[in-house]
């Protein structure tokens, strides 16, 4: 019997100008040829980051990755490699990047076939708890690299060069801030790790600490280093337990291991963390708030300059960056700057980690080189939209973000390109809605959220939302009137232009970016009173149809006694008398109340 | 917001034990560089002990650490994890994240309004729920998912929820 395969074909876009199409072509020929088909399938992934040594195969299982192949190569992997099950060592590429450990294990499946783990790398590979797992795979390594062979100097090049861009949502070149902190004179200085996740639909943060919380310890170590601070402090929301728990552990096994505390690893560079506790107030994600949470005030923004670089926590310099942010450190430094280049797009470097949720078949966390598009996100990974319904929108950016329709489904994930499509790549949350949400009813949802979040400082911010509020309220009611939708434009512009932070000037997005794609969805419930995703309470009607038994449940339920019927008989809904509360269509057991 | 995590911890102290807790907690504190920077550390602290924050304690923490009761209530006022009531004998988390909110959170959230007759951040009269607003539980693959005490409850309709009430309220008449 034959040995069963899965080679991964990389379809980047190097890959696919170098020729990588054109061989799949001629190795399915091959297949065929040999009658390999039942046991030898064929995958597809997005950039697996070799671009310079394209196009690149992988076979699995055994991970052997074939690169720079030309035609005559294609019949020599089939009769070697496949039938005789000896790789071809002259064409396989020995390269140990961080990243590829993880595809020695997952590369084979396609949920992980399109993506590329390089912050999640560790992620379900090793046991989050144990200092020895992270250490065996290359662990505190890029730590020691930087202490011993670097100048901090050159460790902030070295993450300029990257192109790295801040993960948290505002996309900062993180090597500038990093050149900002070290060039600061005042002593002592702090670096922050952002963990306050504020997002309402999105779980990365969490999800990256649980799964593999030495890469943050490792990457604040090394920025403590390069910008000359000797004190971090992971700022992490009280919610999440398990995530508090295991990067407490993994900074006490560090310091064990004299990876922190007094000279790390015996050099004369010191550097301890210590962790505190948000509380659940969205605008302490925004660094100027964290700072004042941290100092034990109530999370209020302060107008920016100075920055944080210059005049932080405690009046210090100060560094902060998001918990995605942190993780790419070690790997820029381990497997180089320009490794690292290699993958995402020309503004755009590396992955982005997403929160893939809402009405999609794969809901999870998903990682994908910067550049692949929403398309493949919501259809190859994410498997598209269940229940044969169809697609609407996807939202990105959470409360700060915006709703994209099909047409810009192929939009490449990157800072630029999602702004451009009129939303933002935010630090994560991916909610695909389909048919059944009315977006009105999403622009309030997020609304609502920001409006509660506002700190009040600001009166734009504070009373300029609650007057949308109030105004999108009455339209999803069947209230609305002429002119609500320029009022909501209006006073939309005006709040993003006059609010100090970022909470108060991305408020409006939600709302704007609905208006401006599902404008119709708006105008129908102003002028015909329709919500066409019957999602609105007020614009609907209930009605009972023929599976009703008579059994008298809704009869009863009905707060207005609009409901009646006699035992065993159909009844009917008295559409004068009734409140839309929707009680009978919840109690009903035999889905005999219809929402028309 | 305020989840149960803080409140399943609750211990079963005696007053004065958790008087004595707390006090040793912030005496800890209070050695570090900006001691009053421990303020929600300590408030923490407090709500892990109590459940919630009662007056007597936030004047307690105001003494101990030299901080004035006003900046104390500012603080803990402005934070939503930090409770100033007391909760009730099982808390009830809806998850209002966008993916629950896509999959019907809404809904959901009426029919535990209309069955427990509270609105959020209230607790029914016999004392028996209280009901939190949470943001994103992480188990939007369950999407809707309520959390009751510490325990996840996904794939919810109306009257799953409903019935999920009916059953606690069993459990507690036994
Ligand atoms: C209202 C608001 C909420 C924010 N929430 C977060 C958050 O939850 N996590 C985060 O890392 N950054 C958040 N930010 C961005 C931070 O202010 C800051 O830009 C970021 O932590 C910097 O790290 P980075 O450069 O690595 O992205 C938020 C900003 C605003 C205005
Ligand atoms: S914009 Fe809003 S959240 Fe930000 S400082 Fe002003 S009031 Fe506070
Ligand atoms: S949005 Fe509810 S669990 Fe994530």
């Amino acid at each position: 019997m034959t040995a069963t395969y899965r080679i991964i074909v990389c379809d980047g876009t190097t890959c696919i100008n170098s020729g990588a199409r054109r061989l799949t072509a001629l190795l399915k020929e091959h297949l065929d040829k040999h009658d390999l088909t039942e046991t030898v399938t064929i995958g597809l992934s997005g950039c697996l980051g070799m671009c310079d040594k394209g196009p690149i195969m992988v076979v699995n299982p055994g991970y052997t990755i074939y690169g720079g192949l030309s035609e005559a190569d294609i019949p020599k992997i089939v009769e070697e490699h496949l039938i005789k099950g000896q790789p071809i060592a002259r064409l396989a590429i020995q390269e140990d990047h961080l990243y590829n450990r993880f595809f020695r294990v997952f590369g084979d499946d396609k949920f992980f076939g399109h993506q590329m783990r390089i912050t999640l790398r560790n992620c379900g590979i090793i046991d989050p708890e144990s200092i020895d797992d992270y250490l065996s795979l290359r662990g505190y390594e890029a730590l020691a690299k930087a202490i011993t062979d670097m100048t901090p100097e050159q460790v902030v090049a070295e993450v300029e060069s990257s192109g790295l861009r801040g993960r948290g949502g505002a996309g900062f070149s993180t090597g500038t801030k990093w050149k900002f902190t070290a060039a600061q004179e005042a002593t002592p200085k702090y670096v922050i790790c952002n963990a306050d996740e504020g997002d309402p639909g999105a779980f990365m943060d969490r999800s990256a600490i649980e799964g593999d919380p030495h890469t943050i310890v490792e990457g604040m170590a090394i920025a403590g280093y390069a910008v000359g601070a000797d004190k971090g402090i992971v700022y992490i929301r009280a919610e999440y337990p398990l995530a508090i728990r295991r990067i407490t552990k993994a900074i006490e096994d560090a310091r064990a291991h004299g990876l922190l505390g007094d000279n790390v690893l015996g050099s004369d560079f010191s550097f301890d963390i210590e962790i505190r506790l948000g509380a659940g107030a969205f605008v302490c994600g925004e660094e100027t708030a964290l700072i004042h949470s941290i100092e034990g005030a109530r999370g209020m923004p302060r107008p920016r300059p100075p920055y944080p670089s210059v005049r932080g926590l405690f009046g210090q310099p100060t560094l902060i960056n998001n918990v995605e942010t942190w993780a790419n450190i070690p790997v820029i430094i381990l497997d180089g700057a320009n490794w690292f280049k290699t993958v995402g797009t020309e503004t755009s470097k590396g992955t982005k980690v997403f929160a893939l949720a809402g009405k999609v078949v794969n809901t999870g966390l998903i990682e994908v080189p910067m550049g692949t598009t929403l398309r493949e996100i919501i259809y190859d990974i994410g498997g598209g939209i269940p229940q044969g319904k169809t697609f609407k929108a996807v939202q990105t950016g959470g409360p700060s973000g915006g709703c994209l329709p099909e047409e810009y489904l192929d939009t490449p994930i990157d800072y630029d390109s999602l702004a451009k499509a009129g939303s933002i790549m935010g630090s994560g949350g991916m909610i695909v809605i389909d048919e059944d949400s009315c977006m009105v009813d999403i622009a309030k949802f997020f609304l609502e959220f920001t409006q509660n979040e506002s700190c009040g400082k600001c009166t734009p911010c504070r009373e300029g939302t609650k007057r949308m509020l109030e105004i999108l309220t009455r339209i999803t009611e069947g209230k609305g009137q002429n002119g609500d939708i320029e009022k909501l434009e209006r006073l939309g512009h005006m709040i993003i232009k006059s609010s100090l932070c970022g909470l108060g000037q991305s408020a409006p997005n939600p709302v704007l970016s609905t208006i401006k794609n599902f404008r119709v969805e708006y105008e129908e419930h102003i002028t015909e009173g329709k919500c066409r995703a019957r999602a609105c309470s007020n614009l609907l009607t209930y009605e009972i149809i023929d599976t009703c038994v008579g059994c008298g449940a809704c009869r009863k339920v009905c707060p207005v006694a609009a409901i009646s019927g006699s035992p065993k008989k159909e009844h009917v809904i008295d559409q004068e008398k009734c409140v839309k509360c929707g009680m009978c269509f919840n109690t009903c057991k035999f889905d005999a109340i219809a929402k028309v | 917001m305020a989840t149960t995590e803080t409140t399943a911890k609750t211990t079963s102290a005696t007053a004065a034990e958790r008087l004595a807790q707390l006090k040793t907690y912030i005496a800890e504190t209070q050695e570090n560089e900006h001691p009053d920077s421990f303020l929600i550390a300590v408030l923490h602290k407090a709500q892990e002990l109590y459940g919630y924050l009662p007056v007597e304690v936030m004047d307690e923490v105001a003494e101990q650490m030299g901080i004035p009761t006003a900046h104390i209530w500012g603080v803990a006022t402005f934070y939503h994890y930090f409770s100033l009531t007391p909760p009730g004998q099982h808390v009830i988390s809806i998850c209002l994240g966008t993916a629950c909110y896509v999959r019907g959170a809404g809904q959901i959230l009426q029919a535990l309004k209309d069955e427990l007759k509270i609105d959020v951040g209230e607790v029914t009269p016999d004392g028996m729920f209280s009901l939190q607003p949470a943001r994103c539980l992480g188990a939007c693959g369950l999407a809707p998912v309520v959390m009751i005490d510490d325990k996840i409850h996904g794939e919810l309709t109306p009257k799953r929820m409903v019935q999920l009430i009916n059953q606690y309220r069993k459990q507690a008449k036994k």
